[in-house]
């Protein structure tokens, strides 16, 4: 398309509303307006230039304003609805979420999970909604910010007739000195920190321009966090594990392709002191005892060499340190953090071989029930064989002897005892927690319960997360560019002489007041009266006016 | 300490009160011109301004008073947390009240500190051990920064609120009148709730009853307001107190509910005395002492109150929260309850922003719009906490 040339001699882009050197307006519903649109300073955008090819519709779609504030609504609407019942993370993992929605919460909540809400933020809609967001930002903020930067850049100082005379602050004066005011003006504008320019006998004191970019900083932060968020299903980018560690113990940290090992030197919980003068009352009312600290002594180690499984790997230390909740390890873009433990877990239990008749104990066996040996030789003849061994007992369906996990937490074993009477079959011996049962009758020997050691277990999450510096830097370019727009207003001032008259016109792209107080000021300091606010009257008018001053308001 | 605590934001409460009255006069005390016909009511604006940073340092006393005896910072329970909220709103107001020296601001934005402060109070107030996940600087930094950024925004409020009493014709009687005055009784619920609270607290009644819970276990519930509502096959223990006339269902936390049901019982009686004695609508009876206000200018204290708020909620909210919730639960983000809604105050507050700035939502709407932010906020901190059970519940 073809440019438009204003009377002034500039150029303007086709589309362009105010010319974007002196401001006269090109059109002729501003001509006829008493005041002009000011809003991207009547640039010529894209979006409401063009509406042909099928791009100009999904361009002019995306960059409304309108769809942009539904998005953010639907968002907003969608988001709300996912608070009314516990998402799907939050229910026990060891249930049927299907059953679980109807019998905690009845028919909603079988709608609930039927429509797929227990899972909301993870569905495709949502996504879609989030996607949305981001192509409204970029696309509406390329249709104004490349203009606007054009016209504020572009704009001269002295400015049109028409374009001054439709301002919202406006007036005309008649001072006895012209020349004497508008160097005053200047003077005192410059005092009150604007940048003011003159160009025969017109000014244009500008402020803060800079908090026009504000809102498009903003989005750029938006944008960069979005895109963070989606790198997140990239793989690689994202290690979420867990790991279990007995004291003692040193597992290799899953997720760091064994580099990396873990040892758990010990681990406690703290609890308040309950004869606290300062918490007991709350203690009291809370009625039990309350944790003050989780804690892992943790040494993490390095495998020289990636270590294959099966050999020991040759470690080094790399640091020890305290891991507790809100103090997680770290290292390389890893961090351990304290996430569930295990008090005394039963760890080696004792039992000793006896002569039943006469309560001779023959010796004694300690069996590290994680590794337990086939055979335990106690001397002269006597050997205690473990023949099966059930980590975590039960009888199954079958009726059998079996184990629901590897964890001990109701070890039994079938011991065969050897001993001179028995030296080929041995005799067989049931022993689990409270129980102990000969398994074909009568038995010359038994194994008795002597003892355990327990150990306490620590859980550590493993995380790894490669998006946290998108997010970083999108949330900081978010926050400037957000308090930029947000805390400073541009604020302009023109002044122009026609003869003995001083016209003068001001705007700002918010907080009205605020440029009110520098007309005030300025009025005080150099006798220009304060221009008439058109918004301001025309708002009165429809009031009901009541003639008094509102210093009050 | 915790009892120089507890006096010292008893002070500060008396104070907001003082001040409040002090701005009420200035408002509506036009009379009160000189000789020259110069408003004093201008002075006690600023008389009452003095009182309000008065009262706002003895709140800053309760607040490091508590903290020395805690040993901790104060916002980790309900009390704590509103209290502060309460705090963070007179802080907003002074900064405002210093832009645009509007006294109304003060006459309508002090009862709310003062109903908030009092609403606290109605929560256990001893100080409590910290669990490990609240163990950490981010405590402070996050949760003060949101409070605060939430009492900038209830200034949008309170300048909303204004703008509509001031401009709503009430002599009509359409939806808009309707909410307002809807609002307006649940303000009267609230201060119901916290008087009949106290009355009975004073009292000290208690009524015990013996229920099936959701266990299916018996279970005791005590009362501290007759019950009208009786819990899950509840029998009375206590004797000579009042017989139920309902019996609620097994999910339901029947001894809120009742007070709920006492709340909001008791505000329509005031809510129906105050109009027969008014023979207005409540806004209506307000809207003359607010005459001489200039609707523009309160809504741009309004706009301004979310300009400023905006970015500190953000921050605090949204910004910090992530960096705590990083630190304390491995991720920065879990789709809680309570970051979902502090995400929904920010889109909220997002798309006010963008209808005020491009598709010219002033005045009128923008009001209606700074009132639903409030309710929102409100949400956030009485139904989510209390509730919606969370990582962030303190129920
Ligand atoms: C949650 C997401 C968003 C946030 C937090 C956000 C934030 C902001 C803020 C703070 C402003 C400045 C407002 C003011 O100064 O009063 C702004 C302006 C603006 N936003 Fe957004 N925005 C979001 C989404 C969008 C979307 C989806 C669109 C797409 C249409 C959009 C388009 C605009 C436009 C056109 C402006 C005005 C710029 C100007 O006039 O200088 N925003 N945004």
């Amino acid at each position: 398309m073809e440019k438009i040339k204003c009377e002034c001699g500039h150029f303007n882009p086709y589309g362009t509303h105010l010319c974007e050197s002196c401001g006269k307006p090109l059109d002729d519903k501003d001509k006829n307006a008493s005041m002009v649109d000011m809003r991207y300073e009547g640039v010529a955008r894209r979006s409401q230039t063009y509406n042909k090819t099928i791009i100009d519709k999904i361009w002019n779609f995306f960059s409304s304003v309108k769809v942009g504030i539904g998005i953010i609504v639907l968002t907003l609407i969608a988001s709300s609805v996912g608070t009314i019942f516990p998402q799907e993370m939050y229910i026990p993992s060891n249930v049927n979420p299907a059953e679980h929605y109807e019998n905690e919460y009845g028919i909603a909540g079988q709608i609930y999970y039927t429509l797929g809400f227990h899972n909301l933020y993870g569905s495709w809609w949502y996504m879609a909604l989030i996607a949305g967001l981001g192509i409204s930002l970029i696309i509406a903020s390329l249709d104004r910010v490349v203009p606007l930067y054009r016209a504020l850049k572009m704009q001269k100082v002295s400015r049109n007739e028409g374009f001054l005379k439709r301002q919202r602050m406006f007036g005309i004066h008649e001072p006895d000195a012209p020349e004497q005011t508008v160097e005053d003006t200047k003077w005192f504008l410059s005092k009150k920190r604007y940048k003011v320019r003159e160009e025969n006998g017109s000014l244009l004191a500008e402020k803060n321009r800079f908090a026009r970019w504000g809102p498009y900083i903003n989005h750029v932060g938006l944008i960069i966090f979005l895109t963070g968020c989606v790198l997140r299903f990239f793989p690689g980018m994202y290690v979420d594990e867990l790991v279990w560690v007995r004291e003692g113990e040193t597992e290799a940290i899953p997720g760091t392709d064994r580099e990396y090992y873990i040892e758990n030197e010990e681990f406690f919980v703290e609890l308040y002191d309950e004869n606290d003068e300062t918490f007991a009352p709350a203690l009291q009312r809370a009625g039990g005892p309350q944790v003050q600290t989780y804690q892992t002594n943790a040494v993490l180690y390095q495998s020289e060499g990636t270590g294959t499984v099966g050999t020991e790997p040759e470690l080094t230390e790399v640091k020890s340190d305290e891991i507790q909740v809100n103090h997680p390890l770290r290292f390389d873009n890893f961090a351990l953090y304290q996430m569930d433990y295990k008090l005394n877990e039963l760890n080696v239990m004792s039992l000793s071989m006896n002569d039943r008749a006469s309560g001779e104990k023959i010796g004694t066996i300690d069996i590290d029930l994680f590794d337990p040996q086939g055979e335990y030789d106690l001397g002269n003849g006597y050997r205690v064989v473990i023949d099966s061994y059930f980590p975590n007992f039960e009888f199954n369906e079958d009726g059998e002897p079996s184990t629901v996990s590897d964890i001990p937490d109701n070890p039994a074993f079938i011991f065969q005892m050897f001993s001179p009477e028995h030296p080929e079959e041995g005799e067989y011996s049931f022993v689990g927690i409270q129980r102990n049962e000969d398994v074909f009758g009568e038995n010359d020997y038994e194994m008795s319960f002597e003892g355990v050691e327990t150990k306490d277990v620590t859980a550590l999450t493993v995380r790894k997360d490669l998006t946290l510096p998108f997010l970083i830097a999108g949330g900081s370019i978010f926050m400037i560019g957000l308090i930029q727009g947000s805390y400073w207003s541009h604020r302009r001032i023109w002044l122009r002489r026609f003869g003995g008259e001083i016209w003068t016109a001001g705007h700002t792209n918010k907080h009205w007041a605020s440029l009110k107080k520098d007309f005030v000021a300025l009025s005080r300091e150099t006798g220009l009266e304060v221009p008439e606010d058109k918004q301001a009257k025309k708002a009165m008018k429809e009031k009901e006016p009541n003639g008094r001053d509102d210093s009050n308001g | 300490m915790v009892e120089i605590s507890s006096n010292l934001l008893l002070v500060a409460f008396f104070l907001y009160l003082i001040a409040t009255i002090c701005f009420a006069i200035s408002v509506t005390g036009r009379k009160w011109r000189d000789k020259q016909g110069d408003v004093t009511g201008n002075r006690l604006g600023m008389v009452g301004y003095m009182v309000t940073a008065i009262g706002f340092i003895f709140n800053v006393g309760y607040f490091i008073t508590r903290w020395l005896a805690a040993g901790h910072v104060p916002v980790s329970n309900m009390f704590e947390y509103t209290t502060f909220l309460g705090m963070a709103l007179t802080f907003a107001f002074l900064i405002l009240y210093g832009i645009y020296k509007t006294n109304v601001l003060g006459m309508f934005t002090l009862p709310i500190v003062m109903l908030i402060i009092a609403f606290a109070s109605v929560f256990p107030t001893e100080v409590e051990p910290l669990i490990p996940a609240l163990q950490s600087n981010w405590l402070k930094i996050h949760v003060t920064t949101t409070a605060l950024g939430q009492g900038i925004l209830s200034i949008g409020f309170a300048a909303g609120l204004i703008y509509l009493v001031r401009t709503l014709d009430f002599n009509k009687r359409d939806k808009k009148v309707f909410w307002l005055e809807f609002i307006m009784y649940c303000l009267v619920s609230l201060v119901s709730f916290i008087l009949i609270r106290y009355v009975f607290g004073l009292f000290q009644y208690q009524a015990v009853f013996q229920y099936v819970n959701e266990a299916g276990e018996e279970a005791e519930m005590v009362y501290h307001m007759p019950a009208v509502l009786a819990p899950h096959q509840g029998t009375p223990v206590s004797s000579g107190v009042m017989e139920p006339l309902l019996s609620m269902p097994v999910w339901l936390r029947s001894d809120d509910a009742n007070t709920v049901l006492w709340s909001l019982g008791t505000g329509v009686l005031v809510y129906a005395v105050l109009r027969l004695l008014l023979r207005k609508p409540l806004g209506g009876a307000v809207q003359p002492l607010l005459k001489n206000i200039n609707p523009d200018t309160v809504d741009e204290v309004s706009y301004r109150a979310i300009a400023i708020g905006f970015p500190v909620f953000t921050l605090g909210g949204l910004i910090f929260a992530m960096i705590w919730a990083q630190i304390a639960w491995t991720r920065f983000w879990g789709w809680d309850p309570k970051e979902v809604w502090a995400l929904i105050t920010f889109l909220f507050y997002a798309a006010y922003l963008h209808l005020r700035l491009s598709r010219g939502w002033h005045g009128e709407p923008s009001a209606w719009l700074c009132v639903i932010g409030f309710v929102i906020i409100m949400f956030n901190l009485i139904f989510v906490n209390l509730v919606i059970a969370g990582l962030h519940s303190y129920a």
